[in-house]
């Protein structure tokens, strides 16, 4: 008995018991809920089946990145569905960012007119649910801009209505391997240039403008290739054929809809987070790099923003999950993300409700575990080295 | 996608409740009401009126079906289901019925794990469009942006009935039908597609009907009926012959006004005695019901021709497919007796 009650007055030995004990009886739960739930669906006369990915998902799909066809497979159609998740995802985080870091820095400005804007934008937008902001996004595309017969034309080659925004799109021809040569070669003496400037502002402290001459290496050096191979890109000008515009590049109103609502929306709280990492920052590192006589531009490139930046990512990165996962409210609007096509009419059509949930959880979770990852490294990057 | 999350949380949570296989008819007793999962709003079918009550074809059944079991065609709760998500409240037990412009289609009925138990509208797939676009066929419809309902059929139909044309089209998927309205009216699609039916009712709702039309191309067969879940085949034949109870009444003339003089007197034809209660009818007793049961049927909502002239004339919709046999339609009832 001594040994018993010695193990448990043992501060180390007991915590370990208690979590064993803890342990256990939420496996016990876990495996009570599987099991359950396998009982019951044995009950109903339901099976946990993965074949439906693979028959054909009779459906079609308005916007696809990949060949998609409506005799292609569920799983198919669940990749396509992804890979719109992933887009808006991807242009929603560029808006939001942009237009946070932005608002944020303006909140902060002197200029009362400036701030207080960014301020009200702030509190309208970050205090209506997200939904609602989809919602009249859409509505505005849909019901204030006109049916593709009387199009705002923008030159004749580029075109508004409510069935989407419609450019050019740039075919490339014979001879274009040029440019995308020069192109190459332009980045890589960017990339060396910028080495060489720093190395010699190091050394002697001389600056060059390097943005500049690299942004216009890359921007005219394939432009001469451009001209030399004799012009090799044609433009395909979208038209009005029967009901809708055919050819040229098309962004559908769903599509800029949930972009511009989930970047405006996500934007507010990306600019609280940028405002407090730029308050977090003490004051004396202003006014010492002021007092050294760097531009306001310069302290707030040089000095304010890399420190900022280590409080700024960790909260950015949940910014950028919630914008990932409020993608899947897409549905409301008829945006065909991995919710509307895996979790919606694949679960429809098929009755599989158990395992397409699954399916989309699974991949909810390892996407926005690959961008909290991502956004780690960078964080780990840009944290304070102790020197 | 909010409320799918929801339902399969929900379903989740009903089946770790643990289901206890007790009779339908028993629990709809014990509780004194029908539960019923009716179409979220489709004019004709299933709409609230202008007091807020449930009202259409499709509630009709709920009502009969509610007279049949607990005498009071009154004691119904409705569930409003989308279809995407009306099988999983089915199953999840929300409702003992799926009364909603539901197809029966093999995969529905077996894999499932449901029961149609009839057919009380036949049905067929068409489009809607607007006149001023000039469109008289759905052959015509290449390019066009199709507003369509999503999980239902009529997306398999579209996807089949254009390819099989080598038609190119735009779909736009929209949850609800009111959804849909909205859409179709501000311009986002040229073409909505969906049950003739739901065509008629939604077109009747605009300001100007006649500014649109359905074209002429039917692209599938539609048979339309209420949903039991699988395993309780007491409850499977109550409700499929309080719908053939009211389609013998029409066929023998009994309706609301005089289901009551008929059930009191002693009828020549004797398959109105048995349906009405007079007569006995060997194993009614079995399926639990009352031998009344058809005359409060009958006299609270009526025959199946009062129901269909009550809520679906109002839309245009002719009897066509939906008379019965005898007047050229597709209803054929089983003799009672």
């Amino acid at each position: 008995m001594t040994f018993f009650s010695n193990i448990w007055r043992n501060e180390k030995s007991r915590e370990i018991i208690v979590q064993i004990i803890v342990l256990f009886f939420l496996g016990w739960f876990i495996s009570w809920l599987v099991m359950n739930v396998n009982a019951n669906f044995e009950a109903l006369g339901k099976d946990i089946s993965f074949e439906f990915l693979f028959i054909p998902a009779g459906y079609d799909i308005n916007q696809y990145l990949i060949d998609y066809d409506s005799r292609d497979s569920h799983l198919r159609a669940g990749i396509v569905g992804l890979l719109n998740t992933g887009l808006v995802a991807f242009f929603g985080i560029i808006l939001a960012t942009v237009l946070g870091i932005a608002l944020g820095i303006i909140r902060l400005s002197k200029n009362w007119l400036a701030s207080k804007i960014a301020y009200w934008y702030v509190e309208f937008t970050r205090n209506v649910p997200i939904l609602l902001h989809i919602l009249l996004w859409h509505g505005i595309i849909i019901n204030t801009l006109p049916h593709p017969r009387k199009a705002i034309s923008l030159g004749d080659i580029t075109f508004l209505s409510n069935r989407g925004f419609y450019i050019p799109k740039p075919l490339a021809e014979s001879g274009i391997e040029l440019v995308y040569l020069f192109l190459v070669v332009a980045i890589i003496f960017s990339i060396l240039f910028a080495k060489f400037c720093k190395r010699k502002q190091d050394l002697t402290g001389i600056q060059y403008p390097v943005f500049w001459i690299n942004f216009s290496v890359i921007c005219f050096l394939p432009l001469i290739a451009f001209f030399i191979s004799g012009m090799p890109v044609s433009l395909e000008i979208p038209a009005l054929k029967g009901f809708n515009f055919r050819g040229g590049m098309h962004m559908s109103p769903e599509l800029a809809a949930l972009t511009f609502a989930l970047g405006i929306y996500t934007a507010a709280f990306i600019a609280e987070i940028v405002r407090a990492g730029i308050l977090a920052i003490d004051k004396g590192q202003r006014e010492a790099a002021e007092s050294i006589g760097l531009k306001p531009s310069k302290v707030m490139n040089l000095v304010i923003l890399p420190q900022a930046r280590r409080v700024i990512i960790p909260p950015l990165t949940s910014q950028y999950l919630n914008l990932t996962k409020n993608s899947s409210l897409a549905i409301a609007i008829g945006y065909m993300d991995l919710v509307a096509t895996l979790g919606g009419i694949s679960l429809n059509q098929t009755g599989r409700e158990m395992e397409t949930m699954l399916i989309v959880m699974l991949i909810y979770l390892s996407v926005s575990l690959s961008i909290s990852a991502l956004m780690n490294w960078y964080n780990s990057k840009v944290k304070l080295v102790g020197r | 996608m909010k409320t799918k999350m929801l339902l399969a949380g929900v379903t989740a949570g009903v089946m770790f409740a643990g289901s206890v296989l007790a009779s339908t008819l028993d629990d709809v007793r014990a509780r004194g009401k029908l539960n019923c999962i009716i179409n979220t709003g489709l004019a004709g079918f299933a709409a609230p009126d202008d007091k807020g009550n449930w009202t259409g074809f499709d509630v009709d059944f709920c009502k009969a079906v509610a007279a049949a079991t607990l005498g009071d065609a009154s004691k119904v709760n409705y569930t409003t289901a989308t279809g995407k998500t009306r099988f999983t409240k089915l199953a999840a037990g929300e409702g003992e019925i799926l009364s909603r412009n539901t197809t029966w289609t093999f995969s529905r009925d077996v894999d499932l794990s449901q029961t149609f138990i009839g057919v009380n509208y036949y049905d067929g797939q068409g489009f809607m469009v607007p006149k001023s676009l000039g469109v008289k066929s759905a052959k015509e419809l290449d390019g066009a942006s199709v507003c369509i309902q999503t999980g239902t059929t009529t997306e398999l139909n579209l996807a089949e009935y254009f390819k099989g044309n080598n038609i190119k089209y735009n779909p736009v998927p929209i949850e609800t039908n009111a959804e849909a309205q909205e859409l179709y009216k501000a311009g986002r699609c040229d073409v909505y597609t969906t049950d003739a039916s739901g065509l008629y009712a939604t077109m009747m709702s605009f300001d100007n009907p006649s500014d649109h039309m359905v074209l002429p191309e039917i692209v599938s067969k539609e048979p339309l009926g209420p949903v039991v879940r699988h395993g309780d085949d007491q409850w499977a034949d109550i409700v499929s012959w309080v719908l053939r109870a009211m389609m013998a009444a029409e066929e023998k003339g009994i309706t609301s006004k005089n289901v009551k003089e008929l059930a009191a007197k002693d009828n020549k034809d004797k398959e109105i005695n048995r349906l009405l209660g007079k007569d006995p009818l060997q194993g009614l007793s079995k399926l639990g019901l009352s031998p009344d049961w058809a005359v409060n049927v009958i006299s609270q909502v009526g025959n199946y021709q009062e129901s269909f002239e009550k809520h679906l004339f109002p839309l245009t919709i002719k009897r066509g497919m939906n008379a019965l046999y005898r007047d050229g339609g597709l209803h054929y009832i089983p003799p009672i007796k």
